[in-house]
C-alpha cells in the first residue's frame, strides 16, 4: 500500500482536501438515522481492510500536513503539550506502542529496530532517524510522550489511574473541539467531562469509567464521536476562539457545502504495561458536507440525524447557529428512501 | 456571615462542607475575611482543634482577628493578603507531618489558591475541608492569555491582563484554583450581553 501525502493547510488558505479515497473511508460516526450519547465502545481489534478501523494507528493522506500543522501550534503555544512529572514511564510506554504498531502495521512507511534498550527509529514521511536508549530520557530531542505524538496523528491524552479514577496527567493537544488540556490537566474523569450536558444525568460517565477502569493490556476499545466545525480547522482550541471564533458566522447557502465540515473522533483506549495508565488517541477526521453528500446513504442520515438532534446537544456541539442552512443544504440530498444499517456507505 | 448555600451545578464546580473537627490532630488553617467565623465555630465544636494549629488570616478588612488570636492556636500569624502568606504557607505545607489536617474558610479565590498549593505540595485531598463564607466573587484564568483575574463579582468580566471581554463558566481547574473565563464575543466582535451581578 502506498500513500500519496497531500500538501495541505488547516489554517489560513485551508488548502485541506480529501481524496475519491479518503472520502470513501471516512469513519461516518451515524449507524442509524438519530444520535444521543452512548458508552458506544467496542474492541479496537481491526476492522474493514481499509478502513480507519483496519490499523492500530491509522496514517492517511493527511498525516504529514497534520504533523506540520502541529509543530505550527505548538511554537505559538508550548502549554498545548503537558505531562505532570509522575507520567514520564506512562510516555514511554506509548512511545513504545505508536512505535511498534506503527512499524508493524506500516513496514514500508516506519521501522523500528531493537537491540536491548538500544533503539533505531525511522519514519520515512516525516524524514526522521532517531537512535536511543529506550526509558533514558537524555537519548531524546524531547520527553517521550512529546517525542512520538510529534509523529502520530490525533491528539493524544495520558491518563494515570487511582482511587477509584483516571486522571487526565499528561497529553497532547493541538486538534481539540473546543477543550483546554492546559485548564484541564490534572482532573478526574468527573471534572474533565463536566461541561458536557445531558450525559451525566444518563449515567455515561459512571458506565464508562467503570469499563475503563477494568480495561486490560492487549485489549483497546474504539468509540466514535463527532460535532461540527467550520472550515478544516484543527486548532478549534479555546485558546483561540476569539480568533476562529468570526468563521463561525460566514456560514451562507452558497457556501455551506464547501465551508462546513462534520468533525469526527476516533477515540481508542489502550492500558499501558508498565505505568498501568490508559492511553487515549483522539484521531480527528474533517470532511465537507458536499463531500459527505457524495455518499447517498451518508446525506440522507446526515440531515435527518442533525434536523432531529435536541437543541441542547447543537448548542453544545457550537453548531445551533448554523443549524438551519446546514439542514436546508443536506435537506437536498434526503428522498426519505431508508437506510441501510451500520456506518459504511452502501 | 453564613455558610454560603451554592446553586447546584456540573461535576468540576467545587462544593463546600462545613468544616468538622479532627481533634488535635496537627492543623493547617488557612482563612480570609470572614472564613474567619467558620473557624471560630469549629473551634467552639472541639477546642482541641487548636492544639497543635497553625493558623494563618487574612482579615482583607474585617474585625475577626482578636477573636481567633485567642483561640489559641499554637501558632498564629494574620498577613495582609494572600500573596504576603504565601511563602509561609507553602512551607508549613512542606512541614506538614502525615495526619495534618488542613482546614481552608472564606471566599472562593483564598480556598482555590489554598487548595492548588497544598496539592501541589502533595497533601492528599481526603486530608483538605474547605468552608465557602463572605463574598462570592470568584477568581478567574482567561483561557486566552492565561492570566488570573482575582474578585471577579460580574458576567461577563473583562480580563484584567488582556482586556478582552469574557464570560464566567463553572468549569473549575485545581489545579489552577480557578475558573475558566472564555471570551463572550468571539464570534460576533462587539456584541456583548448585559452584565450581571454572578449568583451564588
Amino acid at each position: 500500500m502506498t500513500i500519496r501525502f497531500n500538501d495541505e493547510t488547516f489554517r489560513d488558505d485551508y488548502t485541506f482536501h480529501n481524496s475519491p479515497e479518503a472520502i470513501r473511508r471516512f469513519p461516518f460516526p451515524f449507524d442509524q438515522d438519530s444520535y444521543m450519547y452512548s458508552v458506544n465502545l467496542e474492541p479496537h481489534a481491526g476492522g474493514r481492510a481499509g478502513s480507519p478501523f483496519q490499523n492500530r494507528f491509522d496514517v492517511d493522506e493527511h498525516y504529514v500536513a497534520e504533523m506540520k500543522d502541529r509543530e505550527i501550534t505548538l511554537a505559538e503555544d508550548p502549554l498545548r503539550c503537558q505531562s505532570l512529572p509522575h507520567m514520564e514511564l506512562a510516555g514511554w510506554d506509548f512511545l513504545e506502542l505508536v512505535m511498534v504498531s506503527k512499524s508493524e502495521d506500516y513496514p514500508e512507511l516506519f521501522t523500528l529496530n531493537r537491540d536491548g534498550d538500544r533503539w533505531h527509529w525511522i519514519n520515512r514521511p516525516l524524514g526522521i532517524e532517531q537512535r536511543f536508549t529506550f526509558l533514558d530520557p537524555t537519548t531524546l530531542p524531547c520527553g517521550p510522550m512529546e517525542y512520538i505524538t510529534r509523529q502520530t496523528q490525533g491528539d493524544h491524552a495520558l491518563l494515570d489511574q487511582r482511587d477509584g479514577n483516571l486522571w487526565m496527567d499528561a497529553g497532547m493537544v493541538t486538534s481539540q473541539a473546543d477543550w483546554s488540556l492546559d485548564f484541564d490537566i490534572g482532573m478526574n474523569f468527573y471534572e474533565w467531562h463536566a461541561p458536557v450536558p445531558k450525559a451525566h444525568e444518563m449515567g455515561v460517565f459512571q458506565r464508562a469509567l467503570k469499563f475503563l477502569l477494568n480495561l486490560q493490556q492487549g485489549a483497546p476499545v474504539r468509540r466514535l464521536n463527532w460535532t461540527m466545525t467550520v472550515n478544516p480547522r484543527l486548532d478549534t482550541s479555546p485558546e483561540n476562539y476569539h480568533k476562529w471564533g468570526p468563521e463561525k458566522r460566514t456560514i451562507t447557502p452558497e457556501n455551506v457545502g464547501a465551508k462546513q465540515h462534520l468533525r469526527v473522533e476516533l477515540q481508542t483506549l489502550w492500558r499501558l504495561p508498565r505505568s498501568n495508565a490508559i492511553a487515549f488517541p483522539i484521531r480527528c477526521y474533517l470532511m465537507s458536507l458536499e463531500d459527505i453528500v457524495t455518499q447517498p446513504k451518508w446525506g440522507r442520515r446526515l440531515h435527518r440525524v442533525l434536523r432531529d438532534l435536541p437543541d441542547e446537544l447543537a448548542e453544545y456541539k457550537g453548531f445551533a447557529v448554523n443549524r438551519p442552512v446546514i439542514v436546508d443544504y443536506l435537506a437536498r440530498f434526503d428522498d426519505g428512501a431508508d437506510t441501510s444499517p451500520g456506518i459504511f456507505p452502501d | 456571615m453564613p455558610r454560603t448555600e451554592f446553586s447546584p451545578s456540573i461535576a468540576s464546580r467545587p462544593t463546600y462542607a462545613p468544616l468538622r473537627p479532627h481533634g488535635a490532630a496537627p492543623a493547617l488553617m488557612l482563612a480570609d475575611a470572614e472564613g474567619a467565623e467558620a473557624l471560630l465555630e469549629l473551634a467552639a465544636a472541639d477546642p482541641a482543634v487548636m492544639d497543635r494549629a497553625h493558623l494563618i488570616y487574612i482579615p482583607a478588612g474585617a474585625a475577626h482577628g482578636p477573636r481567633l488570636r485567642d483561640l489559641g492556636a499554637k501558632m498564629y500569624h494574620e498577613a495582609p493578603s494572600f500573596s504576603a502568606a504565601l511563602e509561609r504557607y507553602r512551607k508549613a505545607l512542606l512541614d506538614a507531618k502525615m495526619g495534618t489536617q488542613l482546614y481552608l474558610a472564606g471566599t472562593e479565590g483564598l480556598i482555590g489558591q489554598g487548595l492548588a498549593e497544598a496539592l501541589a505540595a502533595g497533601l492528599p485531598a481526603d486530608a483538605i475541608q474547605s468552608e465557602h463564607r463572605g463574598s462570592i466573587a470568584r477568581r478567574m484564568q482567561c483561557v486566552h492569555c492565561k492570566g488570573i483575574t482575582e474578585n471577579v463579582t460580574t458576567d461577563p468580566f473583562t480580563c484584567s491582563h488582556c482586556g478582552l471581554t469574557l464570560f464566567v463558566r463553572d468549569h473549575f481547574s485545581r489545579r489552577l484554583g480557578a475558573f475558566q473565563g472564555v471570551c463572550v464575543d468571539a464570534e460576533t466582535p462587539g456584541i456583548v450581553p448585559e452584565m450581571k451581578e454572578i449568583k451564588a
